[in-house]
């Protein structure tokens, strides 16, 4: 009954040793990896605890207003790619405990040479409207 | 047409094919499909009995349910020679129908999907757009839900207390797109209490009355959070101020109380007061102290130390919420607010800020960031 936003960042953890960008993972990794998501996903649609997913390009920029009647400045590129948010998960779930254990088995998708990619993912509740019963 | 009128039919209807031999799932199924068809039909074509019109349509659709699956066909032919029912059904089956939706087994989030579908009569899609997930996402959790109750036999009536405890989650809700969910708990208590004649359901039904009343006042038309002190008591809606008090009353006359009561006596007497200057607080503080011997917990005593800092000062407000757990959840928002009122702004500020961090909706998020802001400045 809580909604939370998992973030996937693709920043390995420091002691992983095959911690490589997807463009360098062996041909067929990459699509193992998203096989697994994919699955997740479903099993999640099928628990009612689906909400949304998606994946982002890898293109992006800054933007910012830059006065009254002027075209809004953009910066280019912005970070390095592992920075970037790759893609996010909404799930619909009933406790905080739970949606750990969701976000820990996302993260164990497989990596570069099909372990466990232990990817850091950020996971945050969502704000729901007002409760009805506060004064 | 009254479409309202037509749902408030639905548990009785789903009850009595449960009681025929249906199982819990089909039974649903098949009354979902004879309100598409009354809808249909009776605009102009009324019945002279609904009930009766659904019951005997809703079984024909269950019946033809069982017949499409060929490998019950032994089951069709006991189902189809049974007469049409011409009875009227009786109150406790409805009620174990609210038991079977609130069943233990299931986790609140389905036990509240399955109460909106088969008790209140939403569609799927309404449930769904209530709770911004996918109508896939909805289906699923209703489906699962009817599976892990389809072995349910309901002999032994259930814990109304569970019942309560869905409803009040339901209330809590509040609402979202065309379905008010807070209207839907209100509904569905109102035919509760006509089914179990017990105090805490009239206790819950008056404590939703309470709040539902003031609802109008709780936010300004941007959204933007309005406290109980500052809210225009000309808005709150008087007629159901004085039903709820008129059903706590009923209830507290049976000498039974309970949380729900207890907890509705507060929201009369805050509903009571003309201005929040007239609030009784010393009498809201002895209600905080029989909840406290009924539900223990922390939240209680959070609020009850607002209480008694309005009762008796702040300090004795900030000495009330030294008993108190600071995990749970507004600790930092009370604390601030004791704080200022006691003269300490710079650590009510601190603590407003801190509040702010920790809110879980935007509006409560904007009150404190304001209330933080509005120390700094001076």
């Amino acid at each position: 009954m809580t909604k939370y936003l998992m973030l996937k960042h693709y920043r390995g953890p420091k002691d992983y040793v095959e911690n490589l960008p997807p463009s360098e993972w062996a041909p067929g990794a990459w699509d193992a990896h998203v096989q697994y998501m994919d699955d997740f996903a479903d099993r999640l649609r099928e628990t009612g605890e689906f909400v949304s997913s998606t994946a982002l390009a890898e293109d992006g920029v800054w933007v910012r207003f830059d006065g009254q009647g002027r075209p809004p400045v953009t910066d280019g590129p912005f970070a390095e790619t592992k920075d970037l948010v790759a893609g996010w998960m909404m799930i619909d779930v009933d406790s905080y405990e739970r949606a750990l254990e969701l976000a820990g088995e996302l993260s164990a998708a497989p990596g570069a040479g099909g372990e466990p990619l232990r990817e850091w993912l950020e996971l945050r509740p969502v704000m729901e409207p007002a409760p009805t019963v506060a004064d | 047409m009254d479409v309202v009128g037509l749902r408030e039919r639905i548990p009785l209807v789903v009850a009595v094919l449960v009681r025929r031999g249906a199982d819990f799932a089909s039974a649903e199924d098949a009354v979902q499909s004879a309100l598409l068809r009354a809808l249909e039909v009776w605009p102009q074509d009324p019945p002279r009995d609904p009930t009766g019109w659904l019951v005997t349509v809703a079984w024909r659709a269950f019946v033809d349910i069982v017949r499409s699956d060929t490998a019950r066909a032994a089951r069709e032919e006991r189902v189809a020679a049974e007469p049409l029912p011409g009875d009227v059904p009786s109150h406790d089956e409805t009620l174990r129908l609210y038991f079977l939706c609130s069943h233990p087994s299931l986790t609140p989030s389905s036990a509240i999907a399955l109460t909106l579908r088969a008790v209140a009569g939403l569609t799927t899609r309404q449930i769904a757009e209530a709770y911004l997930v996918p109508e896939t996402t909805m289906a699923q959790r209703i489906s699962r839900a009817k599976q892990r109750i389809a072995a349910v036999r309901l002999d032994q009536p259930g814990d109304v207390g569970t019942v309560l405890g869905v409803l009040y989650l339901l209330f809590n809700e509040g609402y979202s797109g065309d379905v008010d969910l807070a209207a839907e708990a209100i509904r569905v208590s109102r035919q509760l209490v006509a089914l179990a004649d017990e105090p805490e359901v009239r206790g819950l039904l008056a404590l939703m009355l309470l709040h539902h009343a003031r609802r109008a006042a709780r936010l300004t038309p941007s959204g933007r959070l309005v406290p109980l002190a500052e809210q225009d008591r000309s808005t709150w809606d008087t007629a159901m101020i004085a039903e709820g008090v008129a059903i706590l009353q009923s209830a507290l006359a049976r000498d039974r109380l309970g949380p729900y009561q207890a907890q509705a006596a507060i929201a009369a007497l805050h509903a009571d007061a003309r201005t929040a200057g007239e609030t009784d607080w010393t009498q809201i503080v002895e209600w905080y102290d029989e909840l406290l011997t009924l539900t223990p917990t922390a939240v209680v005593r959070l609020n009850r130390a607002v209480a008694v800092g309005e009762a008796d000062g702040p300090r004795a407000g900030l000495a009330a919420l030294s008993q108190v757990d600071p995990m749970v959840p507004r600790f930092a928002a009370v604390s601030a607010y004791l704080h200022e009122r006691a003269g300490d702004r710079e650590t009510a500020a601190v603590e407003y800020a801190e509040a702010a961090r920790r809110a879980t909706s935007e509006a409560e998020r904007d009150h404190l960031s304001r209330a933080a802001a509005r120390l700094r400045d001076r």
